[in-house]
């Protein structure tokens, strides 16, 4: 029980990826695509947040917030580790310009085909 | 010297936020100038680099990292003999690109908003290549990438989106894989800086949370490098890409963003004792060398065969390196310098003849406004400059004698015979021939042949471009008959940081 407990929201992360990948891979909809995109963006995230986790012998984890009441030490016991989360602001940051910038040349695409549709869109060779 | 360091990134990335407002107040004056200036800077503080130390190494804000490993808190900035290289060809290729871009987008709109973005991506890979840190190179990657993604798309003709979308789709499944694998490396060392994961790395026992981090880095990197299982994506984005750009793209960004991190991340960080890792660095090579080059053989757009021919010749430097690695593995020194050497030295021609080649394509384009060679005639008749360059580039990317192509080749031939892979040797030799007949084919359908009806009134295009081209053509000349002189300064050092191994974390934090 304790094993499944730990180990299931990697799982969820792995299993977020590979629906992102499907999606990107199987999809002809432009706007899915970006979906797949993003599903991918967030199940990397998500996996930078568990890996900043962990269980203090309290059985709670508090916010890496540092008070004047809060020694150092203190602070190393019962937080959470704080570099994972600002390496998901940044992320998630980049990401979002990303898929912007996705969305602009989807519409631009539009603009020219009047369709998302990949199979009608298609004007390169392989 | 260390202060000199964080100004790679902040001059372009400071040009780059300054070019659109000046675009903005006074169109079309001030930004080829202020461009001009801020790569021209660039070139002198990366000839300045190699005055200093050996390596060099700043720590951001003041959170000095300490001698002993365990204890690092900042960011680091570091540069050793291999940056140096690749901050040295960065510079050289962007000034031409820039130079070039002063004539040449001229027929393009909203000329400000280029240089925006390319100053942006020269920022990025400068922090690539310059940064210390694991989680600092994905950002920069990103931000190289991004300005990538629009400068693809800068035509906004329906071939150019389409094009910027599928490298988008793409690059965006090769940053998830990065993170991905830095997320797995920061959980097993507990640390992001390049040095300490490989001091850590060094004295543990093998595990296989590493190796999936690895595998994760080859695919996420080998996708940005366009190596052969992932390159789907090179041929449409490097040719729709404005000429200058294209030479930025095959010249430089997919050597900083791909092959300089993936051999940093193998040599420096991991180690080459991992299991798989030198065995999959040379299939992945091999593979983008002769899938590269046979595809590369059927096309009739001049840039889509000379993008066609970046993933070959990424072939050949990865599986240099991936040799390098298999033979400092078995502890076979003097082989795997030799081969290095070769790969490093092969990556800093493809980056000259490939950029070259790029120009002038756009500079046929310029004049002619095609791309398909079957179309385009006596081009060196009309216009003798290019049509000179273009002959240049085509006998240095084919491996003709006295140009720098030639001596690269040879030296992975031989470096790959001495290892004991005649077989890969022989292969290098055959796709070289087909390189060779390919560029043959372009000289003898566009250069040569009677001028068409309709380019009898073609004539040469503007002076920047042709000194941009010359340049290029007399480095082409000069890396070869000069290697003698140069290896000493520029290839030996960046061997050496490769060769140097997990030593890199010592050299590092001083010790």
């Amino acid at each position: 029980m304790g094993m499944i407990h730990e180990f299931f929201p990697y799982v969820l992360c792995v299993l977020l990826f590979a629906v992102g990948l499907y999606a990107i891979a199987v999809k002809k909809n432009l706007i899915k695509i970006i979906i797949g995109v993003m599903l991918i963006h967030n199940a990397t995230s998500l996996f930078l947040v568990l890996v900043g986790y962990r269980m203090p012998e309290t059985g709670e984890s508090a916010a890496p917030i540092i008070t004047r009441a809060l020694s150092g030490e203190e602070f190393f016991r019962q937080s959470v580790d704080p570099v994972p989360q600002a390496l998901v602001l940044t992320a998630i940051v980049i990401g979002l310009s990303v898929v912007a910038l996705m969305v602009v040349m989807a519409v631009r695409l539009h603009e020219k085909y009047g369709t998302f549709d990949l199979t009608r869109i298609r004007k390169l060779r392989g | 010297m260390e202060n000199v360091l964080p100004l790679f990134v902040v001059i372009p990335l400071a040009a780059g936020f300054v070019l659109p407002v000046v675009g903005l107040l006074k169109p079309g004056r001030f930004c080829a100038p202020i461009c001009l200036g801020a790569v021209g800077a660039l070139v002198v503080l990366s000839c300045m680099m190699f005055a200093g130390e050996p390596v060099v190494v700043t720590w951001m804000g003041g959170w000095v990292g300490q001698a002993d490993p365990s204890s690092v808190t900042g960011i680091a900035m570091v540069c050793d003999g291999l940056t140096r290289l690749i901050l040295l060809i960065i510079s050289v290729v962007s000034l031409a690109a820039v130079l070039f871009s002063t004539s040449y987008m001229r027929s393009y709109t909203k000329v400000c908003l280029y240089y925006g973005p390319m100053m942006l991506m020269i920022a990025g890979m400068n922090g690539v290549v310059l940064s210390g840190d694991l989680f600092n190179i994905y950002v920069f990657l990103e931000v190289a990438a991004i300005a990538s993604y629009a400068l693809v798309g800068f035509g906004v003709e329906s071939e150019e989106l389409e094009a910027s979308f599928k490298y988008l789709v793409l690059s965006a499944i090769a940053s998830g894989f990065i993170l991905l694998g830095v997320a797995i490396v920061y959980n097993l060392t507990g640390t992001l800086n390049l040095a300490q994961i490989g001091a850590l790395i060094e004295g543990s026992e093998p595990n296989k949370a590493l190796l999936l981090a690895i595998g994760l880095f080859l695919a996420g990197f080998g996708l940005k490098a366009a190596m052969v299982p992932f390159h789907a994506w090179l041929p449409d984005a490097h040719p729709s890409a404005p000429a200058p750009v294209s030479a930025m793209l095959s010249g430089i960004l997919i050597k900083a963003s791909g092959v300089y991190v993936l051999a940093r991340i193998v040599f420096n960080v991991v180690g080459v004792h991992q299991s798989a890792v030198p065995a999959v660095l040379i299939m992945m090579g091999t593979l983008s060398l002769v899938v590269g080059a046979l595809l590369m053989t059927a096309q009739w757009d001049f840039k889509r065969l000379l993008a066609y021919s970046s993933i070959s010749h990424m072939g050949y430097v990865i599986l240099a390196l991936g040799v390098g690695a298999e033979q400092m593995a078995a502890g076979q020194h003097a082989a795997a310098s030799l081969i290095m050497f070769a790969g490093l030295f092969h990556l800093a021609n493809h980056a000259v003849f490939k950029s070259l080649l790029f120009l002038c394509s756009g500079s046929v384009v310029h004049r002619t406004g095609l791309r398909d060679m079957r179309a385009v005639a006596g081009i060196a008749r009309r216009m003798p400059v290019t049509g000179f360059c273009t002959r240049v580039g085509s006998l240095s990317i084919g491996g003709v004698p006295p140009f720098n192509g030639f001596f690269s080749k040879l030296l992975i031939v031989i470096g790959l015979c001495w290892a004991g892979h005649p077989f890969l040797a022989v292969v290098a030799v055959l796709i070289s021939f087909v390189t060779l007949y390919t560029f043959i084919k372009v000289q003898r359908y566009v250069l040569e042949g009677d001028v068409p009806q309709e380019f009898s009134a073609v004539t040469e295009s503007p002076l920047p471009m042709l000194v941009a081209m010359a340049f290029l053509s007399v480095l082409c000349l000069g890396m070869g008959l000069l290697l003698p002189l140069h290896r000493f300064v520029l290839l030996e050092p960046a061997k050496d940081a490769l060769f140097n191994g997990l030593g890199y974390a010592r050299s590092v934090f001083g010790g």
